[in-house]
């Protein structure tokens, strides 16, 4: 029996890894491979070599899409970061009605985008939305138009991206928040230190971890997300909020060019490893205690 | 011991899912992929099922709606790469020609030439549901994209009638505008961007000039300088729509015109039913008309049930529903509830209000003179990557990120490059 | 929050002029509380309204008269597929798919977290590591190959094929989650019991199990949100009898053509939103409680 024992930890993990290199890594090579051949409306397998590859950077949306991502990325990343952070440290104030307020923050995360981008699309449209509200409050003045203007557009992206995960990145700073010593912080406010000071000297340097975690989940969000963009306006005005998750999607499975499609989820598979294959790295690294 | 008890049982469950997955068989059943999920639609599909039913026949509906069948489609390629293909799949256009090409289709022709589908569906139809000579899929209706919507008395107060040709219909235009409403109703989405784009290709360079350009894809065509008076006829309707028309929804458009805030405006006749639902009548709240310089030419979209290869007990059943929707009671009870004109000819018109007996007439008028078309932005024209390609123009011109002239040559090498 | 806990503003001077900064505070929570709260406003209000009301008037406003029956139309006769049907029937689908699905994937995820800390062996990092990439993989490109698998399994079409893909895409996250937990859990805990003869199943369901209360909590919110608003499986991989809510949803608000009934989509909505929204505010709590007790530390 005792062999059984030694063996049974890697046999509990065996399914389970077995499982994700067949669903994730088999997948993965798949679609590399894919990206080779000559398929379009299903898979075929040949090879025509690496041509889907430089048709896909000649294309103009792809180019858009990538911009897109860039700036749709960075803001949201930075948003969400900031605002968590901000809410956590309010909330962090022995706040009376934390127990309301919480719940209220966090309830986004809990929606599917087929509908709250359907309350975003209205709420963003000037004809029926924020900006005819405020005519007819009287400042008639007021615009509001980014959702049809092309060269806004990707910002009303931002707002309803950063409005669904911010609660969940201020859960994510809250509790660590929640895990520093409060001794530390008390001996800072006995040496004289300000609020503020107390917590940019003190207490973010110790939210390291959390941030890192937020940058994690918040990057895969921005590349990944898809249902946003389409509730909200499926890739418009014109193609002005195409990106690549939507890119990929159409081409694969509208546009019957699935070669050309797989080669774009392969830029972004590269692109995800090369934001989460140095965090790994150092993250399994530094736990040497 | 319970943990082990609990690893385990969640390990045959995964298991014993293999076993207890296999479907059960009914006697006979007929699994029906369509996106026709919408009031209207629906019940025009349940006729076919209740008509299934009476023979037998148990309808299972896989209902997959969104983005005009493209979410559909996806499921589709999932099922079919699992060896698990639906019976019957709605389709348009050359999607039946690509999905026949990967040697999934059943062979109808059998029921085909009983029935007699050769002779009394439209030849043009025929391209669609035959491959390679083999009939592989039934169609349902046939819409068409080359009309315009009016709100009757908008048109009346400013002593306007429906406009003939390209001039009256900018000088109606401009009437309107001048009077502060909305001219043109439009919904700046890329599909409804190419509905348009259809009509002005069409009434600007004729019949000839589109098969060339948009169906035979003549490069020559494409950069013609007809090509580009077409965008700039695009130019010029783009300054008749209000600010706020990009991404919105066409049957929203449809309600401008319907309220009387806009005049008119162009879309395919499926936006009837949007103004017969709000209780308004063809001739007198309302008039339908070809887009002006089009009429004689009917340019096409056709809903079509793709039969899959399926299991020999299923075949029955598919073939019963294949005769079921060419039955022409059938075809008039569906259509006159959809918009649409029958996938048929030899169908009865009594049925059908002022604009449906219209549409019947001139499929008939269109076919006799050659003249019945594909539409690009429905994907009857080219095939999806192209259809696409262009769309990227057309939408990218009509958002005034090209000129006319840029547009033209995006085109053409936009479609080069999409027909590799 | 539980009394050892103490917050960092425990530390904070008493004597700052306190009501004016702490007026200034809530003004501030309660700006971002409407920020939050809009969307969900927009979506309750309307769908208490008449269509008409949507049609001609203004979104922000509240109804002029109100009517629950675009609720009991998104619910029970709504039109879904061929048959007007609502949302209910497939309301159960979702919940068939989405307990087990939580439950397996919850299960496997504790069971690998504790292999990975307490047994470790050479390359536990390696497999790790990969393990964790699963969770950023884009669901779109899995499509066309899992379909394949499903099929040659069997179960394309079914809800055990649903579970099934559930269950391993949410490996990665829920093998994350419990990883970190018992990482700062004592280890020489184990290696007592193990001295004392326990064997491996004991130790996790004796020992680690009774602790493991805030993580699950995490562990289950998260798997469940996932599962339940997931629409790209559930579209691609669920047959006739398997459709969750998602699609359905998705059929009610998207259909092509015909009259787009707003009231009536906002109501399906909310209803099938229903249940993630319960889980987060009743268990939202426990949620932060559960982040801080591991799975934010690296």
């Amino acid at each position: 029996m005792r062999g059984l024992e030694d063996w049974l930890p890697r046999l509990v993990l065996a399914p389970s890894f077995a499982a994700l290199l067949v669903f994730v890594y088999g997948f993965i090579l798949f679609t590399i491979y894919l990206s080779t051949t000559s398929s379009t409306l299903l898979p075929v397998f040949d090879f025509i070599g690496f041509g889907a590859y430089s048709r896909l950077f000649a294309i103009p949306n792809w180019t858009v899409a990538l911009k897109n991502l860039a700036i749709f990325g960075s803001l949201y990343i930075i948003l969400c970061s900031v605002m968590g952070l901000f809410l956590a440290i309010l909330i962090d104030q022995k706040i009376r009605a934390e127990g309301l307020l919480r719940p209220i923050f966090l309830y986004p995360m809990a929606l599917s985008f087929i509908v709250t981008g359907t309350a975003w699309k209205w709420f963003l449209d000037p004809g029926i939305g924020l900006e005819q509200t405020m005519h007819a409050l009287g400042w008639t003045s007021f615009t509001f138009n980014w959702i049809k203007d092309s060269q806004m557009a990707i910002y009303t992206i931002v707002i309803a991206a950063v409005w669904q995960s911010s609660g969940f990145i201020m859960a994510m700073f809250l509790a660590g928040l929640r895990g520093i010593d409060s001794e530390i912080m008390k001996a800072a406010q006995i040496d004289g230190a300000s609020t503020v000071q107390t917590y940019r000297r003190i207490v973010i340097p110790q939210l390291r971890p959390a941030f890192l975690s937020a940058f994690v989940v918040l990057a895969h969000l921005a590349i990944k997300s898809f249902d946003l963009i389409i509730a909200m306006t499926n890739g418009g005005p014109g193609r002005a909020t195409e990106m690549p998750s939507t890119f990929m999607y159409s081409y694969t499975f509208t546009r019957n060019q699935m070669n050309i499609g797989a080669a774009s989820a392969v830029i972004m598979l590269m692109m995800i490893s090369s934001i989460i294959v140095p965090y790994l790295y150092t993250e399994l690294r530094g736990e040497k205690k | 011991m319970k943990a082990t008890k609990a690893y385990l049982i969640s390990a045959v469950l995964l298991g014993s899912s293999a076993l207890a997955g296999a479907p059960a068989l009914a006697q006979e059943r007929v699994d029906v992929l369509h996106w026709w999920t919408s009031g209207g639609e629906a019940a025009a599909l349940n006729v076919l099922k209740e008509n299934l039913k009476k023979q037998g026949v148990d309808w299972q509906d896989v209902p997959v709606a969104g983005g005009g069948g493209e979410q559909a489609m996806t499921v589709l390629r999932a099922r079919v790469t699992a060896g698990d293909p639906p019976t019957a799949s709605q389709m348009l256009g050359f999607d039946v020609q690509d999905w026949a090409a990967q040697g999934v289709l059943t062979d109808l022709n059998a029921l085909a030439a009983k029935e007699n589908w050769d002779k009394n569906i439209p030849a043009a139809l025929q391209q669609f549901s035959k491959y390679k000579g083999t009939w592989v899929a039934a169609p349902v209706n046939l819409h068409s994209t080359n009309w315009i919507w009016i709100n009757k008395k908008v048109f009346d107060d400013l002593g306007l009638k429906a406009p003939q040709n390209w001039d009256e219909l900018i000088t109606a235009l401009d009437k309107v505008k001048a009077s502060g409403k909305t001219a043109l109703a439009h919904g700046g989405q890329p599909w409804q961007d190419a509905t348009i784009f259809d009509s002005v290709v069409m009434a600007t360079g004729g019949p000839e000039f589109y098969k060339k350009a948009l169906i035979d894809l003549d490069p020559a065509a494409l950069g013609s300088d007809t090509m580009k008076k077409v965008f700039e006829r695009m130019t010029k309707l783009r300054s008749y729509v209000d600010s706020n028309f990009s991404g919105r929804d066409w049957n929203l458009a449809s309600a401008m015109v319907i309220r009387g805030d806009a005049a008119v405006q162009i879309m395919g006749d499926w936006a009837k039913g949007e103004f017969l639902g709000a209780g308004k009548k063809p001739g007198t709240d309302f008039l339908c008309a070809r887009f002006p310089g089009t009429q004689g030419t009917v340019m096409f979209n056709t809903d079509q049930f793709a039969m899959f290869k399926v299991g020999a007990n299923r075949q029955a059943a598919q073939q019963k529903m294949a005769a079921a929707i060419e039955d022409p009671t059938f075809q008039s009870s569906f259509n006159v509830v959809k918009g649409s004109a029958p996938a048929r000819t030899d169908v009865s018109d009594a049925a059908f209000d002022d604009c449906g007996k219209k549409a019947i007439a001139d499929v008939k008028e269109a076919e006799a003179k050659g003249t019945l078309l594909g539409s690009l932005a429905h994907g009857h024209a080219a095939r999806a990557a192209v259809k696409n390609a262009m769309y990227d123009v057309i939408t990218g011109e009509f958002n005034g990120d090209y000129t006319p002239d840029q547009a033209v040559k995006e085109l053409v090498s936009a479609v080069a490059s999409a027909k590799q | 929050m539980t009394a050892q806990v103490a917050t960092v503003a425990d530390a904070r001077s008493e004597s700052s002029p306190r009501s004016l900064s702490r007026a200034l505070l809530y003004t501030v929570l309660i700006l971002f509380a409407i920020y939050y709260l809009l969307p969900l406003f927009i979506m309750v209000v309307n769908s208490v309204k008449p269509l008409s009301e949507i049609q001609g008037g203004n979104m922000l406003s509240l109804p002029a008269q109100w009517t629950l029956e675009p609720w009991q139309k998104a619910w029970n006769e709504a039109q879904i597929g061929v048959q007007a049907t609502g949302l209910q029937p497939y309301f159960l689908n979702s919940i068939l798919m989405v307990v087990p699905a939580v439950a397996i994937s919850t299960i496997l995820g504790a069971l690998n977290g504790y292999v990975l800390t307490k047994y470790r062996f050479p390359g536990h990092k390696i497999v790790f590591g990969l393990m964790l990439f699963a969770c950023f993989i884009p669901f779109q490109i899995v499509l066309i190959p899992t379909a394949r698998i499903l099929g040659a399994l069997g179960i394309a079409g079914t809800i055990y094929g649903l579970i099934l893909v559930h269950v391993v895409y949410g490996l990665g996250f829920t093998t994350l989650y419990f990883r970190n937990y018992y990482e700062a859990f004592p280890t020489e805990l184990v290696r007592a019991a193990q001295v004392d003869g326990a064997s491996f199943f004991k130790i996790f369901y004796r020992i680690l199990l009774p602790s493991s209360g805030p993580i699950i909590v995490v562990t289950v919110i998260w798997q469940f949100t996932n599962v339940w608003n997931d629409f790209l499986f559930g579209a691609s991989f669920s047959g006739p009898n398997a459709m969750p809510i998602t699609v359905a949803l998705n059929n009610l608000v998207n259909s092509s053509t015909g009259v787009k009934e707003y009231n009536v989509h906002f109501a399906g909505a909310l209803l099938a939103a229903l249940p993630t929204l319960i889980v987060y505010i009743v268990a939202g709590r426990f949620f932060v409680r559960g982040l801080m007790s591991g799975a934010v530390k690296g």
